[in-house]
């Protein structure tokens, strides 16, 4: 039958589709969907972008508008990747300026992207639309005026959290006087001064303004004349939100504010001072996003303000508000989704703030639609998680953090177990999970059995063996993101469930228990898959096979090694451990070896280990063994 | 040929790679704590006085180096006793100098310090006639890089935005005094 619709018919209707899966799906049913897809095909998104090739994609995808894509691993967002690591786009945009003339998108996260790259996304792209870096560094305010001065079309240019060399604020005054297509504006990352005048003019000139997010450079005083000139404005983000009490200041803002009645979020308040915050009052009503997460406001005067809100849907947060605060929270906010409480003093030895486990209890027994939580605090008990398990069981995203390492339940001084365990046998729906304090394996056990929709995981200083990897490995189905640090896990549960590994984006694991012997044995044989050690100690193989290494990233691939790895980083490849000369010294016949030698040990201790768990279904065990080694 | 470590393989509930078999007790008792292992050989000690600074684990807590940095700034305004330090050149002087703005608590301060160090006479402020008058006239260039006369701001929002200071010669401060 698809033989008697012509093409555009077919495009048509395949242009409904935006979901990948939807696309993917429908690019299997045959081969002229394939090739009429392929040709449809507008957005792309690379979760990894060594997870497959600029040539590959082009190939296959040669009208693409829009690219998404993501570099490195969520844990260098903490330090734990070493500088040059990779993660660099140029390659990516000197394929597309040549591929892909009509490109309008390029939204990029944790990538280096130079002043290069930006010239050369500026002269390529005539249409070019949309510009957004997530926490991406590698470039300086000269490549934003390259973009500022050439992009003529330019409707969103988004730096969240990226790390910018600044040079200086003249880069916005590139922005070409006839330019007036701009949407989003966020330049909140930026440290310099831009000239005043030039943003009061690009504000002025720009109907469609709707989100507009200052750096802290910008003076509170001056606020006023950017509302006045945007009073369309859906997003606001303040610059620094203080300035000499005066009334003329005070009267200024408020009437600005009340101008703008599309408000809908707002963040930015560094330094804030209270005595501003009631300028606002008269857009509260509407706010649903709201981040609070640089004032250093104390819990009355946020409650005050935050109390307003009664449509709020996101509130970021530090921890200054306390468990009273988080209490008038629960009680005013009932359409509240997600809460961020960020910790004033991470690295203070004793609590500076009345913050415990009961303000997070609080809100989830008083915001109905709770759904995604990120929470620092110092203390936690096992009665606490399973309330707020039991109170929201439409949780979607769960990270608790817990700054003590290994604390255990404050109560009992029992392992967290049981709590965490609540959440994830409650919480059906919950795809991403952060745990912390005091762990034992059960814990993974929990996990394996119940939480079947978790797609992303994160683990810290838990855990007793490698059976609470294998947990994890074995019983979360869903399971695409996996990251651990300083946790007692090994080489069985990695190797006895590499095959797992192919179903997932990535797995990260710095300071456990993974033998280099173990990691080349799992490049050899897991070809769909790049194994690479990170170890700045020098060759993994000048050290004995038995030795751990320091970091491990594994992520499936179908472009093979990567041409990039930096000196520190080394893939598992065949019966060698490659470096980035390709370079490697083991014999094949050691690796084999050791390969069944590890087959024959890891029969014997899955079933010693699983004799002790009660419950575990003895056929399942059998057939794990059969499909996991491969001896 | 050198043989793999079997020991390495051998099967146990532990962390692999380790000798002791009382790894195995119950988890409970377990209190590795990675990043106080310091604090372990010196708990004995903590008997009075505040406890000895934390070890701090690389990236640990999960906060974001931005957020880190941001806070830190924010916690110790001005406690941290680094000084608001700003060049003084004078029209006419070999060499410039430095001062520390927060030592000073208002204008009259500040102008007699000057004074004191330029050996010269600035004279009272007025709003209408700035420095008129006197032989010199304070100015100060501030965050947008305009040069700007000593006075006309309250003394808070001063000392923020002053990044260097100019004391002018009369005849040149003259323009600067008539607006």
């Amino acid at each position: 039958m698809a033989y008697s619709f012509p093409e555009e018919v077919l495009e048509h209707v395949f242009s409904f589709l935006s979901s990948d899966r939807d696309r993917n799906a429908v690019s299997l049913v045959c081969k002229s969907w394939y090739e009429i897809e392929r040709w449809c095909r507008r957005r792309i998104f690379i979760g990894n972008c060594y997870a497959v090739s600029p040539d590959i994609v082009i190939r296959r995808f040669p009208e693409v508008r829009a690219l998404e894509m993501k570099g490195k691993p969520h844990f260098a967002d903490f330090n734990l990747v070493p500088e040059g690591w990779g993660g660099y786009v140029h390659p990516w945009i000197r394929a597309m300026s040549a591929a892909y003339p009509l490109l309008e998108e390029i939204k990029l996260k944790r990538m280096v992207v130079t002043d290069e790259s930006l010239e050369l996304i500026a002269r390529s792209f005539k249409n070019f639309k949309v510009l957004v870096l997530s926490s991406c560094e590698g470039f300086t305010t000269d490549g934003l005026a390259s973009i500022a001065a050439n992009c003529r079309n330019l409707r969103e240019l988004d730096l969240r959290e990226s790390e910018v060399e600044d040079l200086s604020g003249h880069w916005l005054s590139h922005f070409p006087d006839n330019c007036t297509s701009l949407v989003s504006l966020n330049m909140s990352c930026l440290g310099s001064e831009v000239s005043f005048s030039a943003l009061e003019r690009l504000v002025a000139r720009c109907p469609n303004l709707r989100t507009l997010r200052l750096n802290r450079a910008v003076p509170l005083e001056k606020l006023p004349n950017l509302l006045h000139r945007a009073p369309q404005l859906v997003e606001l983000g303040t610059g620094a939100y203080s300035a000499e009490i005066r009334s003329d200041i005070f009267s200024n803002l408020t009437e600005a504010f009340s101008v703008c009645k599309q408000l809908k979020g707002l963040s930015g308040f560094w330094d804030a001072i209270p005595a501003f915050l009631p300028a606002m009052y008269s857009v509260c009503s509407g706010i649903t996003s709201l981040n609070l997460s640089y004032a250093t406001i104390q819990s009355p005067d946020l409650v005050k303000l935050v109390s307003q809100c009664r449509n709020l849907q996101r509130l970021w947060v530090l921890d200054y508000i306390e468990d009273t605060g988080l209490e008038a929270l629960a009680a005013s906010c009932k359409d509240l989704q997600e809460l961020r409480v960020f910790p004033s003093d991470p690295f203070g030895a004793e609590p500076n703030v009345a913050l415990t486990e009961q303000g997070l209890v609080s809100v989830s027994e008083g915001c109905p639609k709770l759904q995604s939580v990120l929470y620092f605090c110092r203390q936690m008990s096992n009665a606490a998680l399973v309330t707020i398990a039991r109170n929201r069981p439409e949780m979607i995203r769960f990270r608790l953090c817990i700054i003590e390492p290994q604390a255990p339940d404050y109560l009992t001084l029992e392992p967290l177990d049981t709590g965490f365990g609540a959440i994830v046998e409650n919480c059906k729906e919950l795809r991403r999970l952060s745990m912390s304090g005091l762990l034992t394996d059960k814990v993974f056990e929990y996990i394996g059995n119940h939480a079947k929709k978790l797609e992303m995981l994160s683990i810290a200083f838990a855990g007793d063996s490698d059976l609470g990897l294998h947990h994890v490995l074995s019983g979360c189905e869903s399971l695409r993101k996996l990251e651990i640090r300083d946790c007692p896990f090994g080489d069985k549960a990695l190797l006895a469930n590499a095959a797992k590994l192919e179903t997932m984006r990535s797995l990260w694991m710095s300071s456990c228990s993974v033998s280099f012997g173990a990691c080349k044995l799992l490049g050899q044989k897991m070809p769909r898959l790049n194994v690479e050690v990170i170890d700045e100690r020098g060759p993994p193989d000048s050290r004995p096979e038995s030795c751990p290494v320091e970091k491990l990233y594994v992520y499936r691939t179908v472009a093979g090694r990567r041409a990039d790895m930096p000196g520190f980083v080394w893939k598992m490849d065949g019966d060698k451990a490659l470096s980035a000369d390709g370079s490697g010294n083991k014999p094949r016949e050691v690796v084999e070896r050791l390969g069944s030698s590890y087959a024959i040990n890891f029969c014997t201790w899955l079933s010693y280990s699983l004799q002790s768990v009660p419950n575990t279904d003895a056929r399942i065990i059998t057939c794990m063994g059969q499909r996991n080694l491969f001896c | 040929m050198e043989f793999v470590n079997l020991k390495a393989t051998e099967l146990r509930l532990g962390l692999p790679g380790r000798d002791e078999t009382e790894e195995q007790s119950s988890s409970c008792a377990k209190n590795n704590k990675r990043s106080s292992s310091e604090m372990e050989s010196s708990s004995e000690h903590q008997e009075s006085g505040a406890p000895p600074p934390k070890a701090q684990v690389v990236g640990w807590p999960p906060v974001r180096s931005y957020r880190k940095n941001v806070l830190q700034q924010q916690k110790k305004p001005e406690s941290d006793g680094s000084g608001m330090f700003v060049k003084v050149s004078m029209d006419g002087a070999p060499y410039l100098r430095k001062i520390d703005l927060k030592c000073y608590k208002n204008y009259f301060d500040l102008l007699k310090a000057l004074e004191n160090m330029f050996k010269c006479t600035i004279g009272v402020y007025s709003e209408r006639e700035g420095y008129n008058g006197s032989e010199y006239a304070p100015t100060y260039e501030d965050k947008d890089g305009d040069w700007m006369l000593v006075g006309d701001v309250p003394w808070d929002m001063f000392i923020t935005s002053c990044k260097r200071l100019r004391i002018m010669k009369g005849s040149e401060a003259k323009g600067l005094g008539c607006l």
